[in-house]
């Protein structure tokens, strides 16, 4: 059954038999396998965002009014910085391809400069988020009103004294003031109760469940990538002569960009 | 914590050698954190077998109460306190009882208990590899399936009572505090259990299919694994699948019940008072669980299937009829189970046409399960059969599988279902065809590679009597149920004394909880068998019951890497049981063609 080889086999010969089909080590294709199973996560996720939005098609904000904002600049810029977010993290992805490049050749200060330029983007992606986040949370000066007649009227803090409907009517002057002074509520930000930009709290839930969600990967992702990069700087990887590492912390990068793809056509652009 | 007493055991000796691999285990490396997936296999047993004997204890209580709803017992005062006051079961309680059942049955038991032993224990072994293709992350598994078991556990302790909202914990009921008193604490505990019950499926189930697919041994191609392997390889890439989705329906229900939002929940009055949730809607929670909740009952059955395949093969001394058309409707049962999820959800004002196209595809699921059901029979047609335990409860899972596969028929029809729906009609279908398969195909696992596991016999006439109790008990507890279904018996009503309808099927449900007591006390058999046995037992020889796969040629004493040598290598597909022209009736995986001359089919060289 065996010839008499070895109780002292070395560490790496463990696994002695076997052609790999992919031709893969059992690393890269757990990761492989993992981020197959958090794509179901993100699609039951984005399937259930779907589902209640297309009930509530006629009332759900157009984000073309809701994402506006730009540091520095008093004026609508429609969906400018939430682009400027997906560049960067695009770009980060791009570096993470240099990265996972140099590792192949084993050269170490390259990989170090890139895997730290994708840490970079990382961070900033993370810190553009949480921008957004806070001026989604703490809204318009004004808000929007809930009227007595139970219609959802907007407001806007370049346009101050008139009230925006859903159906595109606009109401100015002594009128607006009238409604506004019968208004049930007046509601300013977005907490998971209840926003100004639509007359749904799912429009708040949703917006902060996924992309919370994705940001959380995107936080894991960075982790993972500082892990490495400390790694690759102490030496470790060169040692063994082997950068696979890299590679599959690279594939989660990857993975976490292309959900944000998703994320970003179906929140910002539909 | 592994590799810090790992590292003292170590220092203790000074200046030994330390790239010496024969390193001896600490208790804490051996027995706790192990990495071998032998150890990690019996963890999951012995877990498994513990919350199996919890999850049954609660069968008999609530079918105490729904024998005999006017008796007074007053043990239960002694047992579970202010719930069981003057010996009469609370009615909260009975529901939380229904459900906790429920999901440790399904998850722990047959889900994390049957995959995760007999995935440990065999995946390696018959696929000949020295162990997981990760170790770390195996034991990571078990530990997180611990920890979701403790958590489950101590939800039972919480003073308003654990989740009651049935297993399927369908909002609003499990959402609102307000509606019942389990979904307090009680139900924010399942949830964060759940959360690591996932955590450690999907740890495992991606380990399994790495290791399926990246480390089997020379000459152990797709077509020579055993039929085990396929379904154990099936049933993880299921999990994969479906496991995540359950997570995203836990974390939105989780986000509803803690931080207000609104995903499942709309216009709902307490008392009069509205409470302040617009919008969600609580069918798109049901589509999300039953996405993963049928491939889940194919998670808990497939592996159940696949142990029998390599029973019944081995034991009827024949090939396996119809090889690859198993795998074949293995891959098929698998396909369709992502596509029927529909059927569970007939009466929640779905659109008829798509009630329809589930129905066609949830009646297609027959075509696969029936070719199963054919070839198992053909493999025992004229055989040589030796009825050990093992085989018995492998022959009982054909029958339930059978007996059970035609009420499906009937539900999966909606014409049919939408008249028995949530009534007992439903429970008795699922616990014969999957429950009860399922326990079966993972008892005949533990009759069969117990000698794999402890290197010694069970006891076979302990064995005899524990299978022909239970089995008789299952049918006379389950196929009863049926007929209070048909009469309309709803599920999960504590008492049906209050319906005159009803009147007839408390007979019925006498008869019933008195097969239950019979079969819940067979098992102490079993336990008793079990662990006796663990040290008891006969020895074991080196191949028990002539199996041609190669797990059986492993030392029987365990060693970390299974073999103390080179990896076998293997020549032939693990079904040449009684080939003709050979003397013995078994030619194992490892002998090359070239040594059986006389009995070498055409083509085989």
């Amino acid at each position: 059954m065996s010839s008499q080889a070895s109780a002292t086999t070395a560490p790496e010969k463990m696994w002695s038999g076997g052609h790999s089909p992919f031709n893969m080590r059992w690393g890269k294709m757990y990761m492989w396998i993992f981020l197959i199973s958090d794509a179901f996560t993100f699609s039951s996720l984005i399937i259930a965002y779907g589902a209640l939005r297309h009930r509530f098609a006629d009332i759900w904000p157009d984000p073309d009014l809701v994402f506006t904002h730009f540091p520095f600049i008093h004026a609508h810029v429609p969906l400018m910085y939430v682009g400027l977010m997906t560049f960067i993290l695009i770009m980060s992805s791009v570096t993470m391809v240099l990265a996972v490049d140099a590792g192949h050749r084993l050269k170490k200060a390259a990989t170090l400069k890139w895997l730290g330029w994708t840490i970079v983007g990382g961070f900033l992606f993370l810190g553009s988020q949480a921008w957004e986040w806070y001026h989604f949370i703490k809204g318009s000066p004004e808000g929007a009103y809930v009227l007595a007649d139970g219609r959802f009227a907007r407001t806007d803090y370049l346009e101050p004294g008139i009230l925006f409907f859903n159906d595109g009517t606009r109401v100015v002057g002594a009128e607006a003031e009238a409604l506004k002074a019968t208004a049930v509520k007046n509601i300013i930000g977005a907490n998971l109760k209840e926003n100004e930009y639509g007359n749904t709290p799912l429009f708040g839930d949703f917006f902060f469940f996924i992309t919370g969600f994705h940001g959380f990967h995107v936080f894991s992702g960075v982790v993972l990538n500082i892990i490495v990069f400390i790694m690759v700087w102490r030496g470790v990887l060169e040692r063994k002569k082997d950068y696979e590492l890299v590679e599959k912390v690279g594939l989660y990068w990857h993975f976490v960009d292309l959900v944000w793809v998703f994320v970003f056509t179906f929140f910002y652009l539909v | 914590m592994s590799n810090h007493s790992h590292d003292h055991a170590v220092d203790a000796h000074g200046g030994h050698d330390h790239h010496d691999h024969e390193h001896h285990d600490t208790f804490w490396t051996k027995y706790i954190f192990s990495q071998d997936h032998k150890m990690i296999s019996k963890q999951f047993l012995v877990t498994a077998i513990a919350m199996a004997l919890v999850a049954m204890f609660m069968s008999l209580i609530f079918r105490l109460q729904l024998g005999w709803p006017d008796q007074k017992f007053p043990f239960l005062e002694s047992i579970i306190g202010d719930w069981g006051k003057d010996g009469r079961l609370d009615p909260n309680f009975y529901l939380a009882l229904v459900t906790i059942h429920g999901t440790i049955m399904v998850f722990f038991v047959l889900t994390g208990g049957l995959s995760g032993t007999f995935s440990n224990l065999l995946i390696p072994l018959q696929v000949g590899a020295r162990d997981m293709a990760s170790g770390f992350l195996n034991m990571l598994s078990y530990w997180f399936f611990f920890l979701s078991c403790a958590v489950m556990t101590a939800s039972l302790f919480v003073q308003a009572g654990p989740a009651s909202a049935g297993w399927t914990i369908y909002p609003p009921l499990s959402a609102l505090p307000q509606a019942i008193p389990g979904s307090g604490a009680g139900m924010t505990l399942w949830l964060v259990s759940m959360v690591f019950f996932i955590a450690s499926a999907l740890l495992g189930g991606i380990n399994y299919v790495v290791t399926i697919i990246n480390l089997r041994t020379k000459g152990m191609s797709m077509t020579r694994l055993p039929l085990t392997i396929w379904a154990f390889f099936i049933t993880a890439i299921l999990g994969i699948l479906s496991f995540p989705v359950l997570f995203a329906a836990a974390l939105l229900l989780l986000f509803d019940r803690s931080f207000g939002t609104s995903f499942f929940l709309s216009d709902i009055f307490i008392n009069g008072a509205p409470l302040d949730y617009v919008g969600g809607s609580p069918i798109l929670f049901q589509h999300l669980f039953w996405f993963l909740g049928h491939p889940e009952v194919y998670i808990v059955l497939l592996p159940a299937l696949g142990l029998a395949s390599e029973i019944i093969a081995t034991q009827s001394r024949k090939p396996i009829f119809g090889y690859k058309a198993m795998i074949g409707s293995m891959l098929v049962i698998a396909f369709l189970s992502f596509i029927v999820w529909g059927h569970h959800m007939f009466i929640t004002g779905m659109n008829p046409f798509l009630g329809s196209v589930f129905v066609f595809t949830t009646l297609l699921v027959a075509i696969p399960s029936a070719v199963k059901v054919f070839n198992y029979l053909a493999t025992l047609w004229k055989a040589n059969i030796v009825l050990s335990p093992a085989m018995l409860f492998a022959i009982g899972l054909v029958s339930f599988f059978i007996s059970g596969g035609l009420t499906g028929i009937i539900l999966g029809d909606s014409a049919l279902d939408i008249q028995v729906h949530d009534t007992y009609f439903v429970v008795a279908h699922f616990h014969i065809v999957m429950g009860s398969s399922a326990i079966f195909g993972m008892f005949a696992g533990i009759y069969h590679w117990f000698p794999r596991m402890y290197g010694r016999m069970m006891n076979k006439r302990m064995g005899y009597l524990h299978f022909w109790i239970t089995f008789i008990s299952v049918y006379g507890t389950f196929f009863p149920m049926h007929f209070v279904g048909l009469s309309g018996a709803p599920r999960r009503y504590y008492a049906y004394t209050a319906y005159e309808g009803f009147d007839a099927a408390i007979n019925i449900n006498v008869l019933i909880s008195i097969f239950a007591i019979v079969g819940g006390l067979a098992q102490l058999i079993f336990v008793a068998n079990f662990f006796y046995s663990m040290y008891r037992g006969r020895k074991a020889s080196q191949n028990p019951w002539k199996s041609t796969t190669i797990e059986w040629t492993a030392p029987v004493e365990h060693l970390h890497g299974n073999w103390p040598g080179a990896i076998p290598e293997v020549h032939r597909w693990p079904y040449d049981y009684g080939k003709p022209g050979e003397d013995d009736d078994f030619i194992p995986q490892t002998v090359p063609f070239s040594q059986t001359k006389k009995s070498n089919l055409p083509g085989e060289e």
